[in-house]
Protein backbone atom coordinates (compact mmCIF):
# COMPACT_ATOMS: atom_id res chain seq x y z
CA UNK A 1 0.00 0.00 0.00
CA UNK A 2 1.46 3.32 -1.03
CA UNK A 3 -0.10 6.71 -0.81
CA UNK A 4 0.95 10.24 -1.61
CA UNK A 5 1.59 12.09 1.62
CA UNK A 6 0.61 15.73 1.91
CA UNK A 7 2.40 18.41 3.87
CA UNK A 8 0.65 21.56 5.09
CA UNK A 9 2.38 23.51 2.30
CA UNK A 10 0.54 21.30 -0.22
CA UNK A 11 -2.71 22.80 1.09
CA UNK A 12 -1.89 26.43 0.37
CA UNK A 13 -2.72 26.30 -3.33
CA UNK A 14 -6.05 24.44 -2.89
CA UNK A 15 -6.99 26.86 -0.11
CA UNK A 16 -6.81 29.65 -2.69
CA UNK A 17 -9.98 28.15 -4.17
CA UNK A 18 -11.84 29.19 -1.02
CA UNK A 19 -10.31 32.65 -1.35
CA UNK A 20 -11.70 32.66 -4.88
CA UNK A 21 -15.17 31.94 -3.43
CA UNK A 22 -14.69 34.88 -1.09
CA UNK A 23 -13.72 37.18 -3.94
CA UNK A 24 -16.78 36.03 -5.89
CA UNK A 25 -18.95 36.84 -2.88
CA UNK A 26 -17.42 40.32 -2.64
CA UNK A 27 -17.70 41.06 -6.35
CA UNK A 28 -21.29 39.80 -6.61
CA UNK A 29 -22.23 41.28 -3.22
CA UNK A 30 -23.52 37.95 -1.90
CA UNK A 31 -22.50 39.02 1.63
CA UNK A 32 -21.27 35.51 2.30
CA UNK A 33 -17.60 36.37 2.81
CA UNK A 34 -17.80 36.69 6.59
CA UNK A 35 -19.70 33.43 7.00
CA UNK A 36 -17.35 31.76 4.56
CA UNK A 37 -14.30 32.92 6.47
CA UNK A 38 -15.73 31.72 9.80
CA UNK A 39 -16.73 28.37 8.33
CA UNK A 40 -13.32 27.86 6.76
CA UNK A 41 -11.43 28.75 9.94
CA UNK A 42 -13.73 26.50 11.98
CA UNK A 43 -13.19 23.62 9.60
CA UNK A 44 -9.43 23.94 9.69
CA UNK A 45 -9.24 24.19 13.48
CA UNK A 46 -11.73 21.38 14.09
CA UNK A 47 -10.08 18.99 11.66
CA UNK A 48 -6.52 19.68 12.80
CA UNK A 49 -7.60 19.23 16.41
CA UNK A 50 -9.36 15.97 15.58
CA UNK A 51 -6.20 14.81 13.84
CA UNK A 52 -4.17 15.33 17.03
CA UNK A 53 -6.90 13.90 19.27
CA UNK A 54 -7.08 10.75 17.14
CA UNK A 55 -3.29 10.47 17.12
CA UNK A 56 -3.34 10.60 20.90
CA UNK A 57 -6.19 8.10 21.14
CA UNK A 58 -4.57 5.67 18.72
CA UNK A 59 -1.36 5.78 20.70
CA UNK A 60 -3.14 5.35 24.03
CA UNK A 61 -5.54 2.53 22.99
CA UNK A 62 -7.26 3.05 26.32
CA UNK A 63 -10.85 1.84 26.77
CA UNK A 64 -11.54 4.83 29.01
CA UNK A 65 -10.35 7.51 26.56
CA UNK A 66 -12.06 5.76 23.67
CA UNK A 67 -15.33 5.62 25.60
CA UNK A 68 -15.03 9.30 26.49
CA UNK A 69 -14.47 10.25 22.84
CA UNK A 70 -17.47 8.10 21.84
CA UNK A 71 -19.62 9.78 24.49
CA UNK A 72 -18.71 13.25 23.24
CA UNK A 73 -19.58 12.19 19.69
CA UNK A 74 -22.99 10.93 20.85
CA UNK A 75 -23.65 14.20 22.69
CA UNK A 76 -22.92 16.25 19.57
CA UNK A 77 -25.16 13.92 17.56
CA UNK A 78 -28.08 14.38 19.96
CA UNK A 79 -27.60 18.14 19.89
CA UNK A 80 -27.78 17.97 16.12
CA UNK A 81 -31.00 15.91 16.29
CA UNK A 82 -32.64 18.50 18.53
CA UNK A 83 -31.45 21.32 16.24
CA UNK A 84 -33.20 19.66 13.30
CA UNK A 85 -36.60 19.42 15.05
CA UNK A 86 -39.20 22.08 14.49
CA UNK A 87 -41.19 20.82 17.47
CA UNK A 88 -39.31 19.45 20.45
CA UNK A 89 -40.16 17.39 23.47
CA UNK A 90 -40.24 19.15 26.80
CA UNK A 91 -37.96 18.31 29.72
CA UNK A 92 -35.18 15.75 29.86
CA UNK A 93 -36.52 13.90 26.84
CA UNK A 94 -35.70 16.83 24.57
CA UNK A 95 -32.11 15.58 24.38
CA UNK A 96 -32.64 12.25 26.11
CA UNK A 97 -34.65 10.51 23.41
CA UNK A 98 -32.30 11.39 20.56
CA UNK A 99 -29.18 10.67 22.61
CA UNK A 100 -30.53 7.38 23.89
CA UNK A 101 -31.57 6.18 20.46
CA UNK A 102 -28.37 7.16 18.63
CA UNK A 103 -26.29 5.61 21.40
CA UNK A 104 -28.36 2.42 21.30
CA UNK A 105 -28.46 2.10 17.52
CA UNK A 106 -24.98 3.31 16.54
CA UNK A 107 -23.39 1.69 19.58
CA UNK A 108 -25.04 -1.67 18.98
CA UNK A 109 -24.09 -2.00 15.31
CA UNK A 110 -20.56 -0.68 15.92
CA UNK A 111 -19.92 -3.19 18.67
CA UNK A 112 -21.59 -5.88 16.57
CA UNK A 113 -19.18 -5.21 13.68
CA UNK A 114 -16.15 -5.01 15.97
CA UNK A 115 -16.92 -8.27 17.72
CA UNK A 116 -18.02 -10.38 14.75
CA UNK A 117 -16.30 -9.36 11.51
CA UNK A 118 -13.54 -6.79 12.05
CA UNK A 119 -12.13 -8.20 15.30
CA UNK A 120 -9.33 -5.71 15.92
CA UNK A 121 -7.07 -6.37 18.89
CA UNK A 122 -8.21 -5.15 21.38
CA UNK A 123 -11.80 -5.06 20.11
CA UNK A 124 -12.24 -1.43 21.24
CA UNK A 125 -9.16 -0.22 19.35
CA UNK A 126 -9.98 3.44 18.58
CA UNK A 127 -8.56 3.20 15.04
CA UNK A 128 -11.53 1.00 14.18
CA UNK A 129 -14.12 1.84 16.84
CA UNK A 130 -14.20 5.63 16.46
CA UNK A 131 -14.38 6.02 12.65
CA UNK A 132 -17.00 3.27 12.56
CA UNK A 133 -19.03 4.89 15.32
CA UNK A 134 -18.74 8.26 13.59
CA UNK A 135 -20.19 6.92 10.36
CA UNK A 136 -22.98 5.14 12.24
CA UNK A 137 -23.84 8.25 14.25
CA UNK A 138 -23.98 10.49 11.20
CA UNK A 139 -26.43 8.20 9.45
CA UNK A 140 -28.62 6.98 12.31
CA UNK A 141 -28.92 10.62 13.37
CA UNK A 142 -30.49 11.46 10.03
CA UNK A 143 -33.06 8.68 10.32
CA UNK A 144 -33.88 9.46 13.91
CA UNK A 145 -34.30 13.20 13.42
CA UNK A 146 -36.43 12.74 10.31
CA UNK A 147 -38.61 10.13 12.01
CA UNK A 148 -39.16 12.27 15.10
CA UNK A 149 -39.82 15.37 13.03
CA UNK A 150 -42.52 13.64 10.98
CA UNK A 151 -44.00 12.09 14.12
CA UNK A 152 -44.42 15.35 16.03
CA UNK A 153 -45.52 17.38 13.01
CA UNK A 154 -48.13 14.87 11.88
CA UNK A 155 -49.48 14.42 15.39
CA UNK A 156 -50.03 18.17 15.64
CA UNK A 157 -51.57 18.29 12.18
CA UNK A 158 -53.66 15.11 12.55
CA UNK A 159 -54.72 15.77 16.11
CA UNK A 160 -58.45 15.63 15.30
CA UNK A 161 -58.09 12.26 13.58
CA UNK A 162 -56.02 10.77 16.39
CA UNK A 163 -58.39 12.05 19.06
CA UNK A 164 -61.44 10.84 17.12
CA UNK A 165 -59.99 7.34 17.24
CA UNK A 166 -59.24 7.69 20.97
CA UNK A 167 -62.70 9.09 21.74
CA UNK A 168 -64.28 6.08 20.05
CA UNK A 169 -62.44 3.72 22.39
CA UNK A 170 -59.29 3.16 20.35
CA UNK A 171 -56.08 2.46 22.24
CA UNK A 172 -53.13 4.79 21.85
CA UNK A 173 -51.46 2.17 19.67
CA UNK A 174 -54.41 2.02 17.30
CA UNK A 175 -54.78 5.79 17.22
CA UNK A 176 -51.12 6.50 16.53
CA UNK A 177 -50.41 3.63 14.14
CA UNK A 178 -50.95 5.57 10.86
CA UNK A 179 -48.71 8.41 12.10
CA UNK A 180 -46.06 6.02 13.39
CA UNK A 181 -45.99 4.24 10.02
CA UNK A 182 -45.47 7.55 8.18
CA UNK A 183 -42.71 8.56 10.57
CA UNK A 184 -40.89 5.22 10.20
CA UNK A 185 -41.15 5.39 6.42
CA UNK A 186 -39.61 8.87 6.38
CA UNK A 187 -36.81 7.78 8.70
CA UNK A 188 -35.89 4.80 6.50
CA UNK A 189 -36.07 6.72 3.23
CA UNK A 190 -32.59 8.40 3.12
CA UNK A 191 -30.62 5.20 3.68
CA UNK A 192 -32.64 3.36 1.04
CA UNK A 193 -32.13 6.18 -1.43
CA UNK A 194 -28.41 6.27 -0.80
CA UNK A 195 -28.13 2.48 -1.14
CA UNK A 196 -29.85 2.72 -4.51
CA UNK A 197 -27.66 5.58 -5.77
CA UNK A 198 -24.34 4.41 -4.34
CA UNK A 199 -21.71 3.51 -6.93
CA UNK A 200 -23.66 5.07 -9.78
CA UNK A 201 -24.25 8.62 -8.63
CA UNK A 202 -22.05 8.80 -5.57
CA UNK A 203 -18.76 7.25 -4.55
CA UNK A 204 -18.84 7.13 -0.76
CA UNK A 205 -16.19 9.13 1.04
CA UNK A 206 -14.82 6.25 3.03
CA UNK A 207 -14.33 4.10 -0.03
CA UNK A 208 -12.62 6.83 -2.05
CA UNK A 209 -10.47 7.55 1.00
CA UNK A 210 -9.31 3.95 1.12
CA UNK A 211 -8.65 3.92 -2.61
CA UNK A 212 -6.57 7.09 -2.33
CA UNK A 213 -4.66 5.42 0.48
CA UNK A 214 -3.70 2.62 -1.88
CA UNK A 215 -6.29 -0.07 -1.08
CA UNK A 216 -7.44 -2.18 -4.01
CA UNK A 217 -10.87 -0.97 -5.18
CA UNK A 218 -12.47 -4.37 -4.70
CA UNK A 219 -11.26 -4.49 -1.11
CA UNK A 220 -12.46 -0.94 -0.50
CA UNK A 221 -15.86 -1.99 -1.87
CA UNK A 222 -16.07 -4.83 0.65
CA UNK A 223 -15.46 -2.37 3.46
CA UNK A 224 -18.05 -0.02 2.07
CA UNK A 225 -20.62 -2.82 1.83
CA UNK A 226 -19.98 -3.69 5.46
CA UNK A 227 -20.51 -0.05 6.39
CA UNK A 228 -23.71 0.22 4.38
CA UNK A 229 -25.18 -2.92 5.95
CA UNK A 230 -24.31 -1.59 9.39
CA UNK A 231 -25.83 1.81 8.58
CA UNK A 232 -29.03 0.20 7.30
CA UNK A 233 -29.33 -1.88 10.46
CA UNK A 234 -28.46 1.00 12.75
CA UNK A 235 -30.86 3.40 11.07
CA UNK A 236 -33.67 0.87 11.22
CA UNK A 237 -33.08 0.14 14.90
CA UNK A 238 -32.57 3.78 15.88
CA UNK A 239 -35.56 5.12 13.96
CA UNK A 240 -37.81 2.38 15.30
CA UNK A 241 -36.88 3.00 18.92
CA UNK A 242 -37.02 6.79 18.53
CA UNK A 243 -40.43 6.87 16.84
CA UNK A 244 -42.00 4.28 19.18
CA UNK A 245 -40.45 6.05 22.15
CA UNK A 246 -41.70 9.40 20.90
CA UNK A 247 -45.19 8.00 20.37
CA UNK A 248 -45.17 6.66 23.90
CA UNK A 249 -43.97 9.96 25.37
CA UNK A 250 -46.67 11.89 23.52
CA UNK A 251 -49.45 9.73 24.95
CA UNK A 252 -50.12 8.66 28.52
CA UNK A 253 -51.37 5.67 30.50
CA UNK A 254 -54.98 6.85 30.11
CA UNK A 255 -54.52 6.74 26.34
CA UNK A 256 -54.61 10.50 25.89
CA UNK A 257 -52.76 12.45 23.22
CA UNK A 258 -50.38 14.74 25.12
CA UNK A 259 -49.37 17.46 22.70
CA UNK A 260 -48.71 19.63 25.75
CA UNK A 261 -45.45 17.69 26.00
CA UNK A 262 -44.24 19.31 22.77
CA UNK A 263 -42.72 22.75 22.86
CA UNK A 264 -42.56 24.84 19.71
CA UNK A 265 -40.22 27.64 20.71
CA UNK A 266 -36.92 27.74 18.84
CA UNK B 1 -76.11 6.87 36.09
CA UNK B 2 -73.14 9.15 35.42
CA UNK B 3 -71.79 10.95 38.47
CA UNK B 4 -69.40 13.85 38.08
CA UNK B 5 -68.09 15.32 41.31
CA UNK B 6 -65.42 17.93 41.79
CA UNK B 7 -64.16 17.64 38.23
CA UNK B 8 -61.32 20.12 37.80
CA UNK B 9 -59.55 21.15 34.62
CA UNK B 10 -57.95 24.61 34.25
CA UNK B 11 -60.62 27.01 35.55
CA UNK B 12 -63.40 24.41 35.50
CA UNK B 13 -64.88 23.02 38.69
CA UNK B 14 -68.02 21.03 38.01
CA UNK B 15 -70.29 18.52 39.73
CA UNK B 16 -73.53 17.05 38.39
CA UNK B 17 -75.42 13.81 37.96
CA UNK B 18 -76.97 12.34 34.87
CA UNK B 19 -79.71 9.70 35.10
CA UNK B 20 -80.09 6.86 32.62
CA UNK B 21 -82.30 7.94 29.76
CA UNK B 22 -81.82 11.61 30.50
CA UNK B 23 -80.65 14.33 28.15
CA UNK B 24 -79.28 17.58 29.57
CA UNK B 25 -78.39 20.60 27.49
CA UNK B 26 -75.08 22.34 28.15
CA UNK B 27 -75.10 26.05 27.41
CA UNK B 28 -72.72 28.94 27.72
CA UNK B 29 -70.91 31.51 25.62
CA UNK B 30 -68.07 30.47 23.31
CA UNK B 31 -64.79 29.88 25.09
CA UNK B 32 -66.39 29.30 28.49
CA UNK B 33 -65.20 25.69 28.55
CA UNK B 34 -68.03 23.46 27.31
CA UNK B 35 -65.72 21.45 25.08
CA UNK B 36 -63.16 21.28 27.87
CA UNK B 37 -65.78 19.84 30.24
CA UNK B 38 -67.01 17.20 27.78
CA UNK B 39 -63.46 16.15 26.90
CA UNK B 40 -62.56 15.90 30.57
CA UNK B 41 -65.52 13.64 31.33
CA UNK B 42 -64.36 11.36 28.50
CA UNK B 43 -60.86 11.52 30.06
CA UNK B 44 -59.31 12.87 26.87
CA UNK B 45 -57.41 15.55 28.80
CA UNK B 46 -55.67 15.21 32.17
CA UNK B 47 -58.12 16.31 34.87
CA UNK B 48 -58.93 15.80 38.53
CA UNK B 49 -62.07 14.71 40.28
CA UNK B 50 -64.26 11.63 40.49
CA UNK B 51 -66.32 10.52 37.53
CA UNK B 52 -68.33 7.31 37.91
CA UNK B 53 -70.65 5.30 35.74
CA UNK B 54 -73.14 3.28 37.84
CA UNK B 55 -70.83 3.72 40.81
CA UNK B 56 -67.74 2.43 38.99
CA UNK B 57 -64.81 4.84 38.87
CA UNK B 58 -63.49 5.50 35.38
CA UNK B 59 -59.97 4.79 36.68
CA UNK B 60 -61.15 1.27 37.51
CA UNK B 61 -61.25 0.43 33.82
CA UNK B 62 -58.86 1.04 30.93
CA UNK B 63 -59.45 4.42 29.29
CA UNK B 64 -60.55 2.92 25.92
CA UNK B 65 -63.23 0.87 27.71
CA UNK B 66 -64.42 4.00 29.53
CA UNK B 67 -64.66 5.94 26.26
CA UNK B 68 -66.67 3.18 24.61
CA UNK B 69 -69.21 3.65 27.42
CA UNK B 70 -68.89 7.41 27.81
CA UNK B 71 -68.28 8.68 24.29
CA UNK B 72 -67.28 12.20 23.31
CA UNK B 73 -68.20 13.46 19.86
CA UNK B 74 -66.33 16.55 18.66
CA UNK B 75 -68.12 19.31 16.77
CA UNK B 76 -65.76 18.67 13.89
CA UNK B 77 -65.03 14.96 14.09
CA UNK B 78 -61.64 13.77 12.81
CA UNK B 79 -60.96 11.11 10.17
CA UNK B 80 -57.94 8.85 10.14
CA UNK B 81 -58.48 6.96 6.85
CA UNK B 82 -59.09 8.17 3.30
CA UNK B 83 -62.52 6.69 2.71
CA UNK B 84 -65.79 6.94 4.67
CA UNK B 85 -66.46 3.26 5.28
CA UNK B 86 -62.96 2.52 6.57
CA UNK B 87 -63.96 4.38 9.73
CA UNK B 88 -66.69 1.89 10.52
CA UNK B 89 -66.22 -1.59 11.94
CA UNK B 90 -69.41 -2.71 10.11
CA UNK B 91 -70.45 -0.27 7.42
CA UNK B 92 -73.54 -2.27 6.40
CA UNK B 93 -74.90 -2.07 9.94
CA UNK B 94 -74.40 1.69 9.88
CA UNK B 95 -76.33 2.19 6.62
CA UNK B 96 -79.82 2.52 8.18
CA UNK B 97 -78.57 5.38 10.37
CA UNK B 98 -76.69 6.95 7.47
CA UNK B 99 -79.81 7.10 5.32
CA UNK B 100 -81.96 8.26 8.21
CA UNK B 101 -79.75 11.32 8.51
CA UNK B 102 -80.32 12.12 4.85
CA UNK B 103 -77.03 10.83 3.42
CA UNK B 104 -77.00 8.69 0.26
CA UNK B 105 -76.51 4.95 0.86
CA UNK B 106 -73.64 4.82 -1.65
CA UNK B 107 -71.41 7.21 0.31
CA UNK B 108 -69.36 4.34 1.82
CA UNK B 109 -66.53 4.49 -0.74
CA UNK B 110 -66.51 8.28 -0.86
CA UNK B 111 -63.32 10.09 -0.08
CA UNK B 112 -63.35 12.08 3.16
CA UNK B 113 -61.96 15.04 1.22
CA UNK B 114 -65.12 15.52 -0.82
CA UNK B 115 -67.51 15.55 2.16
CA UNK B 116 -69.05 18.84 3.23
CA UNK B 117 -68.75 19.95 6.86
CA UNK B 118 -72.37 18.95 7.45
CA UNK B 119 -71.86 15.52 5.92
CA UNK B 120 -68.81 14.96 8.08
CA UNK B 121 -70.75 15.98 11.15
CA UNK B 122 -73.58 13.54 10.45
CA UNK B 123 -71.22 10.68 9.55
CA UNK B 124 -69.25 11.40 12.71
CA UNK B 125 -72.45 11.08 14.71
CA UNK B 126 -73.34 7.77 13.06
CA UNK B 127 -69.83 6.49 13.73
CA UNK B 128 -70.19 7.37 17.43
CA UNK B 129 -73.73 5.94 17.66
CA UNK B 130 -72.49 2.57 16.37
CA UNK B 131 -70.73 2.07 19.71
CA UNK B 132 -74.09 2.07 21.53
CA UNK B 133 -72.45 3.92 24.41
CA UNK B 134 -74.19 4.38 27.76
CA UNK B 135 -73.43 8.10 27.76
CA UNK B 136 -73.05 10.40 24.76
CA UNK B 137 -71.20 13.70 25.14
CA UNK B 138 -72.29 15.64 22.07
CA UNK B 139 -70.36 18.82 21.32
CA UNK B 140 -72.63 21.03 19.19
CA UNK B 141 -73.70 18.05 17.08
CA UNK B 142 -75.87 20.11 14.71
CA UNK B 143 -73.71 23.24 14.36
CA UNK B 144 -73.06 22.65 10.64
CA UNK B 145 -76.53 21.30 9.75
CA UNK B 146 -79.61 22.83 8.13
CA UNK B 147 -82.83 22.73 10.13
CA UNK B 148 -84.15 19.56 8.46
CA UNK B 149 -80.98 17.59 9.16
CA UNK B 150 -80.80 19.01 12.67
CA UNK B 151 -84.38 17.84 13.30
CA UNK B 152 -83.45 14.35 12.05
CA UNK B 153 -80.50 14.29 14.48
CA UNK B 154 -82.70 15.46 17.36
CA UNK B 155 -85.25 12.72 16.64
CA UNK B 156 -82.56 10.05 16.40
CA UNK B 157 -80.96 11.08 19.69
CA UNK B 158 -84.39 11.30 21.37
CA UNK B 159 -84.97 7.65 20.42
CA UNK B 160 -81.66 6.65 21.98
CA UNK B 161 -82.54 8.60 25.12
CA UNK B 162 -85.90 6.85 25.43
CA UNK B 163 -84.00 3.56 25.17
CA UNK B 164 -81.90 4.50 28.19
CA UNK B 165 -78.88 6.32 26.75
CA UNK B 166 -77.83 9.41 28.70
CA UNK B 167 -76.79 12.49 26.77
CA UNK B 168 -75.01 15.75 27.50
CA UNK B 169 -75.78 18.02 24.53
CA UNK B 170 -73.79 21.19 24.20
CA UNK B 171 -75.50 23.83 22.06
CA UNK B 172 -75.53 27.57 21.39
CA UNK B 173 -79.14 27.43 20.30
CA UNK B 174 -81.47 28.27 23.21
CA UNK B 175 -84.53 26.86 21.45
CA UNK B 176 -82.67 23.59 20.78
CA UNK B 177 -81.50 23.43 24.39
CA UNK B 178 -85.15 23.69 25.56
CA UNK B 179 -86.29 21.10 23.01
CA UNK B 180 -83.70 18.41 23.75
CA UNK B 181 -82.84 18.95 27.41
CA UNK B 182 -84.90 17.88 30.39
CA UNK B 183 -82.54 20.14 32.33
CA UNK B 184 -80.23 22.91 31.24
CA UNK B 185 -76.71 23.29 32.63
CA UNK B 186 -75.39 26.79 32.02
CA UNK B 187 -71.64 27.25 32.29
CA UNK B 188 -70.40 30.39 33.96
CA UNK B 189 -67.18 32.24 33.28
CA UNK B 190 -65.82 31.23 36.69
CA UNK B 191 -65.89 27.59 35.58
CA UNK B 192 -68.96 26.48 37.53
CA UNK B 193 -72.39 25.46 36.25
CA UNK B 194 -75.92 26.56 37.07
CA UNK B 195 -78.86 24.27 36.64
CA UNK B 196 -82.28 25.28 35.38
CA UNK B 197 -85.43 23.65 34.01
CA UNK B 198 -86.48 24.57 30.48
Amino acid sequence: MTYIQLSYSNLVLPALLVVMDGVLSLVLRLKLEKQLAIATVRMVIQLVLVGYVLTFLFAAVSPLWTALAALIMVLFASREIVARQKRRLRGVWKYGLGAGCTLLAAGTVTIFALLTELRPDPWYHPRYALPLLGMMLGNTMTGISLGLDVLTNSLVRERAAVEACLALGGTRHQALLPTVRDALRSGFMPIMNSMAAIGLVSLPGMMTGQILAGVEPVDAVKYQLLIMFLIAGGTGLGTLVAVLGGARLLTDHRHRLRLDRISTEG
Amino acid sequence: MLTVSGLKRLHLSVSFELQDGECVALQGPSGVGKTLLLRSIADLDPNEGTVKLDGTLREAMPAPAWRRRVTYLAAEPGWWADVVQEHFAAWDDALPLVTRLGLPDDCGPWSIQRLSTGERQRLGLVRALMLRSRVLLLDEPTSALDSASAAAVETLIAERVSNGTSVVWSTHDKAQARRVGSRILAMRHDGGIEESRP
